[in-house]
């Protein structure tokens, strides 16, 4: 019986206009070029200077600025009236005002002042600029304290550098950092949402009532549906794991059967909530509008965009009832730590309830008759 | 013997009695015909005795099942054509019907020959290979109701089958429904054209949920019955 379904399914999979391009179109998309859109390595600062020093010290600043590459000299300003105003026409992200007698202060009483001011419209962007431009300053003086030191009365300073060392994300790359997680995202579209779309749809159709008068079990059916798209997303998963490799430069340090592990587990799950979805949803519109909220929630409470512990403790908790976050958290442990099954115990056990858990729910809410 | 007994059956929605207390007994290789206007529920009472609705109170047996315990072993011995044309749009015409014989569980080997069997009695050879789609209307229901009777089961059940076609091309459907008595099938068929009540053996006329004349052989003319009857209706379905 399953195998006339199954035959069904795949004609119908791949006779539809849209369906088979978009399992190919999407992965490729979301690897290529989410990654550089959802980026937020800040870059192209626009920085206007208010330098009313005009020194050689000033100068220096000005250029390591300039040098350091994030940001762009973008209005130079003679006082801050003037920098302020090129804030508010957004010509200008942040203001550096260097006062007068800078150089004069600094070599004789060791001490000047500067300051920054950021436009924190866009809060992170602000916030980063400012670090940014406060680590360059910083680093400024160090070299300053040094020279000066060195000329005058060549004293000890203690000189205490911190120097982070970056673990397995040496260059703290944003891509390494959201490829996996977006692998989880397109499989979520391709397992969960198709297959409940395809079974809604049959709903609208009065397809499925025709199957609800034929003996086939409910099982049989169900299974009929899904194991396509089991298919699809193994192809899916293949595929994004070749663009994170030829793209990206982009290969697991754990094992690739690791990886298939878990996401089968994860795709079990996943497309057990689109048929619980598709139970419950009389038509494509309610059940587009139940997937949306859903995913949506299950996207910003996984750690996608957003580290999980930045939430408040509230949201964490909630945080919990994401399948998503466990399977991001095992594609990020396993391509950039080499993280094996042993150190994924928690997820494992996470993943194979939620796969439980949601086909259970759906094959109990399934009625073949009302 | 009694292939389909209803015996009380009900169907409630809420405050709603879609099927009012309603018993009938139908013959093996009867042409049964169930009548009323539209709402009457006609399709509820059908429902139920294909196992796609659970009554709300009364029993039945189609082809010896239990209707409400045995719904699955029901399924195995019917073929049901729904109001609504339901074959797969995107299938071929020998696809959709493969599909049905696989799940009806028709030996492998056998349902090829049997499809180009079929089609040759038709006449539909040619479409063989037409998407379903792109049929007319009439070769939509005769090809839903060949693929309902293609398992050979004991009853077939048939929810306002000719809807919107012309009279030629619902007589050619009624030839078909001879063939498959012929056959030994039970026919159990709704329909609101009084022309066609003619052709069944028997028929019941449901109004407001309740069988209001039955076992009625053909004495006055169906037209009148109907018309009387049907006037006294409460449900309106416009």
């Amino acid at each position: 019986m399953l195998r006339y379904l199954l035959e069904k399914e795949f004609k119908q999979f791949f006779r539809n206009p849209f369906l088979p391009r978009l399992v190919v179109i999407f992965p490729l998309t979301a690897l290529l070029i989410f990654p550089l859109a959802a980026n937020f390595d800040i870059e192209n600062i626009n920085l206007s200077v208010v330098d009313q020093d005009k020194s050689p010290f000033s100068k220096s600043l000005v250029q390591k600025i300039q040098a350091s590459g994030y940001f762009r000299i973008s209005n130079v300003s003679s006082n801050f009236q003037q920098a302020l105003a090129s804030v508010e026409s957004d010509e200008s992200d942040i203001i550096l005002e260097i006062p007068p007698n800078f150089e004069k202060n600094l070599v004789r009483e060791m001490r000047a002042s500067l300051m920054i001011s950021a436009n924190a419209v866009n809060g992170v962007k602000g916030g980063l600029g400012t670090a940014y431009l406060s680590g360059i300053i910083s680093d400024f003086n160090t070299n300053i304290r040094m020279q000066l030191t060195q000329n005058y009365n060549r004293l000890k300073v203690p000189n205490l550098e911190i120097l982070p060392l970056y673990k397995y994300n040496p260059q703290l790359l944003y891509e390494v950092f959201m490829v996996p997680a977006l692998m989880v995202m397109v499989l979520a579209m391709v397992c969960g949402f198709l297959p409940a779309l395809n079974i809604v749809n049959e709903k609208e159709q009065g397809t499925l009532e025709q199957m609800n008068v034929t003996p086939v079990s409910k099982f049989t059916l169900i299974l009929s549906k899904l194991l396509p798209y089991w298919v699809f997303g193994y192809v899916v998963l293949t595929v994004c794991i070749g663009v994170a490799l030829f793209v990206w430069g982009l290969l697991p340090l754990g094992n690739l059967a690791v990886i298939y592990l878990f996401v089968t587990l994860f795709v079990l799950g996943f497309s057990g909530f689109g048929l619980v979805v598709s139970n419950y949803a009389a038509n494509t519109q309610q059940a587009m509008f139940m997937i949306f909220f859903f995913v949506l929630s299950f996207i910003f409470l996984s750690g996608l965009y957003t580290p999980v512990a930045n939430m408040p403790d509230w949201a964490q908790l909630i945080s919990n009832i994401s399948p998503l976050k466990y399977i991001i958290e095992v594609l990020r442990m396993v391509y950039l730590k080499g993280s094996g099954v042993q150190d994924l115990l928690p997820q494992l056990v996470a993943l194979v309830g939620f796969a439980t858990f949601f086909n259970g729910w759906a094959v109990l809410s399934y009625r073949k008759r009302g | 013997m009694s292939v389909i007994v209803a015996k009380n059956l009900t169907k409630r929605f809420g405050q709603f009695v879609a099927v009012d207390n309603i018993s009938f007994e139908i013959e093996k290789g009867e042409i049964f015909g169930f009548l009323g206007a539209n709402g009457a529920g006609k399709t509820t009472a059908m429902r139920m005795l294909c196992g796609l609705s659970l009554p709300s109170a009364g029993k039945g047996t189609v082809a010896g099942f239990d209707i409400e315990k045995q719904s699955e072993e029901v399924k195995a011995h019917i073929g049901y054509m729904s109001q609504k044309f339901a074959m797969y749009e995107d299938l071929k015409v020998w696809e959709n019907l493969r599909l049905y014989a696989g799940i009806y569980g028709v030996p492998h080997k056998e349902i090829m020959p049997k499809i180009d069997q079929l089609l040759e009695n038709l006449g539909f050879t040619s479409k063989k290979n037409t998407m379903v789609s792109a049929l007319p209307l009439g070769w939509k229901q005769k090809l839903s109701f060949s693929a309902a009777i293609f398992h050979q089961p004991e009853i077939v059940f048939l929810d306002e089958p000719t809807g919107g076609v012309d009279p030629s091309t619902r007589r050619r459907f009624w030839e078909l429904i001879y063939q498959a008595a012929e056959q030994g099938i039970t026919v159990f068929v709704t329909t609101h054209y009084m022309d066609e009540a003619e052709y069944c053996n028997r028929v019941s006329i449901m109004v407001d949920g309740k069988i209001e004349v039955k076992s009625f052989y053909q004495a006055e003319s169906m037209d009148q019955v109907f018309q009387k009857l049907a006037r006294k209706a409460k449900r309106n379905s416009d």
